[in-house]
């Protein structure tokens, strides 16, 4: 990349980018400043440049987490700390599942004839457009009546489980199809069964799609609100079903409210850093080839 | 023999995980819920109490102006967005499909909207449409003018989820062009460069008629995305004022949890699903059209 040159713009064009990333991350850059503001700076009526940043809001929030007794509250609501918490869990734990039976269904699809190949990467494709909206009621009937596990945050996974596999399916047969099949014979003349075949040499090879899949997955799991609210119950409410809740209320105390969602922003914004070439690879996946 | 015999079983005991969870928690509560639309079933009763009263839901459905005024304002949300997003989107990437420096850090800022929650999203709007504090009201005082009721007049409000969402996924459709418009043959350019076309008839014969394929398989995903949103406008509007902004997915939720009909409930994730299929499998037969045509073009190189 260094050896590459760059041609000459118009200084106009420069203006429009500029233009664009302040609208891209404006709003972003207004809830951290918000978040970090009073009430009394936030209600003033001027519209406030300078401003004592403080960190209140957030003690407020994550109280639960403390090592201190922050002076300005009088009593610690826990309600957002177990709500990280649980997100954490949930979010963790069914990447980890969706991402094992995820892998090994998609090499199976892309690796082995058998019957039924063309049925099922239909069926993958067309379940990935199933919205949350759609199985809101089935999965709020079934939980409760059937298998009893509403309001516990195995019943959560389970569903973030099925919603994502389709997708992690779909895009990690895409990086599978690129493993050259030599390596695997080669392997498998060397005397490797079938699972060490995939542990030790497919898997090695798809990183950077497992990292794509993962992102997208933990993503869905963090970000999700619907299903969480129909199924979660006091202890295992997720963060946005908490934001949701304290939003109802008549008087929205918008700091608080900001530092929440700027906790529960912070992790995909990290990992868009991180990772943005795989996440771009992710979303061009299917409608670019290549 | 029993080697042969785990190798043939290998493909399944690979696939049996997924399959069983996706038929657990996928593909059953989909059945459910077809069943369930036929039922008048409440949230405090067990399906198999619930009376089945055939297609009354539907019909019901149908008769009822609230559902098809959200069915409308659902459909004109997905035109109006998916519309502006692709022109700006479009627009955009053949603006800036130049060689400069940079490029990967604005591609980088520009998914930050696409990865954060919705509901932070939908959060970050309403604090900024806020009538008193809100930055758009704020500074229209400001410079002298009155202020607009973003999200407390109807037209308003719809006008404020569709920038919203405008802000939100434009990056989409313009990161997919930008990646269409990289990866079309330099030949085709260079050649309709020396013939001596212009920018814009570059633009209009060579680069849009080239992209086209992976334009229109933009156009559909974003499109059966745009049916799906809803935290976003739950934490705007909640639907209001009135109906005004009241997309089905809202409905859904609200049929469900504060007018407790289940089988209505049921029978609108139907319609929202019937909808989301056929654009899925448009989607899948334009692509398998595509691949087919692809193959017979290159059968025909071979030949020549």
């Amino acid at each position: 990349m260094s050896q590459k040159t760059y041609d000459r713009q118009n200084p106009a064009f420069y203006v429009l980018i500029v233009m664009l990333v302040i609208m891209a991350i404006g709003p972003i850059y207004l809830m951290l400043v918000t978040s970090l503001k009073l009430n009394v700076d936030i209600m003033s009526d001027t519209s406030s440049l300078i401003f004592m940043p403080t960190l209140r809001n957030y003690e407020t929030a994550l109280c639960d987490f403390l090592w201190y007794e922050p002076e300005h509250l009088r009593r610690c609501d826990p309600t957002f700390g177990r709500a990280l918490t649980n997100s954490l869990i949930i979010g963790l734990v069914s990447t980890a599942i969706t991402l094992v039976i995820g892998t090994m269904a998609a090499y199976a699809l892309v690796r082995f004839r058998f019957m039924g190949r063309d049925v099922v990467s239909i069926w993958t494709l067309m379940m990935r457009m199933v919205p949350p909206a759609v199985l809101l009621v089935p999965v709020f009937g079934i939980w409760t009546f059937q298998f009893g596990i509403d309001g516990t945050r195995g019943g959560i996974i389970l569903v973030y489980v099925a919603l994502n596999l389709p997708f992690v399916i779909w895009i990690l047969q895409s990086f599978i199809v690129q493993v050259p099949i030599q390596l695997e014979e080669a392997a498998r003349m060397d005397g490797a069964g079938p699972f060490q075949v995939f542990f030790l040499v497919v898997l090695p090879l798809i990183k950077p799609g497992i990292a794509a899949a993962s992102i997208f997955t933990f993503r869905v799991a963090w970000n999700e609100f619907l299903l969480a609210n129909a199924l979660a119950d006091r202890n295992s409410r997720t963060v946005p079903v908490t934001i949701v809740n304290s939003l109802t209320e008549f008087d929205i105390d918008w700091g608080v409210i900001m530092a929440t969602g700027m906790l529960l922003a912070v992790p995909p914004i990290i990992f868009t850093f991180m990772a943005s070439r795989q996440i771009i690879t992710g979303m061009t996946a299917g409608a670019v080839k290549g | 023999m029993s080697t042969a015999r785990a190798n043939r079983l290998t493909p399944y005991l690979f696939l049996a995980p997924a399959g069983i969870v996706l038929a657990v928690a996928l593909f059953y509560p989909i059945c459910y819920m077809v069943y369930a639309s036929f039922l008048d079933w409440n949230p405090s009763q067990r399906i198999g109490e619930a009376d089945f009263i055939g297609l009354r839901n539907y019909t019901k459905l149908f008769s009822d102006a609230a559902f098809r005024e959200s069915m409308w304002v659902t459909i004109k949300f997905s035109a109006v967005v998916v519309t502006i997003e692709m022109i700006l989107g479009v627009g955009l990437a053949l603006l800036l499909d130049r060689n400069i420096r940079g490029m990967s850090v604005l591609r980088t800022l520009f998914i930050l909207p696409m990865m954060i929650a919705p509901i932070v999203v939908g959060l970050m709007w309403r604090y900024m449409y806020h009538p008193t504090v809100g930055i758009f009201n704020r500074t229209l005082t400001d410079w002298g003018f009155e202020p607009i009721p973003w999200l407390a007049d109807g037209d308003w409000a719809f006008a404020s989820i569709v920038i919203a969402d405008i802000w939100q996924w434009t990056p989409f459709i313009f990161i997919l062009s930008l990646a269409a418009l990289q990866s079309l043959p330099a030949s085709a350019i260079e050649a309709s460069k020396i013939d001596g076309a212009s920018g814009w008839q570059q633009i209009i014969y060579i680069k849009l008629p080239l992209m086209l394929p992976v334009l229109i398989v933009t156009l559909l995903l974003r499109l059966i995305d745009s049916f799906k949103v809803l935290e976003v406008i739950l934490v705007m509007t909640n639907g209001g004022p009135g109906l005004s902004t009241e997309i089905l997915s809202i409905r859904i939720n609200r049929t469900a949890s504060e007018f407790r009909e289940l089988g209505e409930a049921a029978a609108m994730s139907n319609l929202l699903l019937i909808i989301l299929l056929i654009l899925t499998f448009a989607m899948f037969i334009y692509n398998k059209a595509q691949e087919v045509r692809a193959q017979r073009m290159r059968a025909v190189e071979e030949e020549a």
